[in-house]
């Protein structure tokens, strides 16, 4: 079986790997249609183990959700490739501006940042101007932004606004712009198979974040208590420990699709999670402050969000993260 | 002829093209909380606080409702330059009002007329746009329409987050997500006169702001 997976063409690799993925997607799919049929006597036991399948129905959809966005990704060309990550960037930095209040003296800022920045990061992507595409948010755009909004003559809040909005930038924008970068690191002797280092972010990740949200879970029926109960009321420790272990020995497992050896898949893994899952921990962190529990906020839709910055959210922290371990270790 | 063709099917695609846009910036989300959207004959009334409410509120529709729903503007500001009046009037098919009355005019003529004509309204009762939290006390025209039409269901609408989208002064829009949330039909009480039943509506409008 590995022997014939080693033999087909770099693309038909990638092809035969979606597949795989989107089969087991639809086996876990089955499982949680299987447990759904289960009935139960005592109806408070019923309702418990709804919510539980709720909960695991709304994961499934994440995954699915990502793993159909980059197998588009995959399919579209390097351009529709860009174009589409561009407007997750879009539809994730939206959801987050809305929920954090800016004041009329901001609307050049965001006017720059939706319709100059973004695009400009993608561009510096497409061409590849690594130079400038590792310092044009964190040096360029820091500096420049909060000059508009000091121009627009408001001090009240101002530290705040530019913050938030500094913070948006480098999640929505910076951190998503690294997942398509993957795809233009030159390994020596792995020509046209950059797909499936991003593939393998996004599974390595999500394995991770899966892991983690099951075992927490598990724990807490337990009686476990969360470590940071003011924050996530979901998170502990060794929840946290078992979704690190998964996700680096997935990384390690899948250390055939990449130019690594399992030691390093395992590594790059570790450092990926790591900082996947502390970002999404750092995110909730900010809609706690904002007072909402999902990015959907207000009792589902005052504000119309789909909720998509929960979806994206560790993936936007571990990409650069990930990028640049891969760029200094390899010397690319 | 010619010339008619080629208007009408720029409108379409201006109609089409503006609400992608709407979609894009806004999500355009319309909340039916108070009722649901059918096509009886309705006055939507709402909070005024930028120009894209009216944009707003007409993507909100569903396209079955949006074609027979006439929003209600100002005629000064929306006839002032050919463009603006040709994207009011062939797009968004909008009534105009004279905001400065002259004599013996009745400024509500042109909705009675669409009214008795079988189309639903929108209509933005503070009568011009404001900048506070709240919206602005509301004029007698809401009432005036309610008593001579005592059947038409009046909905209350709040309006999200547009101002955040465009403030005043501003051209260039920004992605912000806003929503419409459509209260519960409400109706002119026997007896009851033109400045309560403003309150009672300017509160029906202020009260889905938070639901």
């Amino acid at each position: 079986m590995y022997q014939t997976l080693k033999n087909l063409s770099p693309t038909e690799q990638i092809g035969a790997m979606f597949v795989i993925v989107f089969g087991l997607l639809m086996v876990g799919g089955l499982v949680i249609f299987l447990r759904s049929m289960r009935e139960f006597d005592d109806p408070q036991q019923g309702a418990r183990h709804r919510a539980e399948l709720d909960q695991h129905t709304q994961l499934l959809k994440t995954s699915w959700f990502l793993v159909f966005v980059f197998w588009l990704a995959w399919l579209a060309g390097d351009i529709w490739r860009l174009v589409l990550f561009g407007l997750g960037s879009f539809f994730a930095l939206r959801e987050f501006l809305t929920l954090s209040p800016t004041r009329h003296g901001d609307h050049r800022s965001l006017v720059l940042a939706f319709f100059v920045i973004l695009p400009c990061q993608y561009w510096l992507v497409g061409t590849a101007q690594f130079d400038l595409f590792v310092v044009f948010i964190p040096v360029y755009v820091f500096l420049a932004l909060p000059v508009t909004s000091a121009l627009a003559n408001d001090p009240k809040h101002f530290l705040e606004r530019n913050a938030k909005l500094q913070w948006g930038i480098m999640v929505c924008i910076y951190g998503m712009s690294h997942v398509p970068a993957l795809l233009l690191l030159k390994f020596p002797n792995y020509n046209h198979r950059n797909a499936f280092l991003v593939l393998f972010l996004v599974l390595v990740v999500q394995t991770c974040m899966v892991t983690q949200h099951l075992v927490s879970h598990r724990l807490m029926q337990l009686g476990k208590r969360p470590a940071v109960p003011a924050i996530s009321q979901s998170f502990i420790w060794r929840g946290w420990r078992a979704g690190m272990a998964a996700g680096s020995l997935m990384g390690a497992a899948l250390a055939g699709i990449t130019p690594f050896v399992p030691g390093q898949a395992f590594v790059l893994s570790l450092i990926a999670c790591a900082a996947g899952s502390m970002g999404h921990l750092v995110m909730k962190a900010l809609k706690r402050d904002r007072g909402i529990p999902i990015w959907r906020g207000q009792g589902k839709a005052v504000t119309g969000a789909s909720g998509m910055l929960d979806h994206i959210d560790a993936l936007c922290f571990a990409a650069p993260v990930f990028f640049y371990s891969v760029r200094w270790y390899f010397d690319l | 002829m010619m010339k008619r063709v080629v208007l009408d099917g720029a409108a379409v695609l201006v109609g089409y093209f503006l609400l992608g846009l709407i979609r894009m910036l806004t999500g355009s989300q319309a909340r039916w909380w108070g009722c649901p959207p059918k096509a009886l004959q309705r006055i939507y009334f709402a909070n005024h606080q930028s120009h894209a409410d009216l944009v707003m509120i007409w993507a909100a529709l569903p396209k079955e409702l949006r074609h027979n729903t006439r929003p209600v503007a100002a005629r000064d500001y929306w006839t002032r330059t050919p463009f603006r009046h040709w994207l009011t009037s062939a797009v968004f098919n909008v009534i105009y009002v004279s905001r400065s009355r002259q004599a013996a005019e009745d400024p509500l003529e042109p909705l009675v007329d669409a009214m008795a004509a079988g189309d639903s309204l929108i209509l933005f009762p503070e009568g011009t746009r404001g900048f506070a939290d709240e919206p602005q006390a509301f004029k007698a025209g809401l009432y005036n329409m309610a008593t001579r039409f005592p059947d038409v269901e009046l909905v209350p609408a709040w309006i999200n987050n547009v101002q955040r989208v465009m403030p005043k002064g501003e051209v260039v829009p920004v992605p912000v997500l806003c929503s419409v949330t459509f209260g519960a039909p409400m109706q002119v009480l026997p007896g009851e006169d033109c400045a309560s039943f403003s309150q009672r509506a300017r509160a029906a409008v202020i009260a889905l702001r938070d639901v």
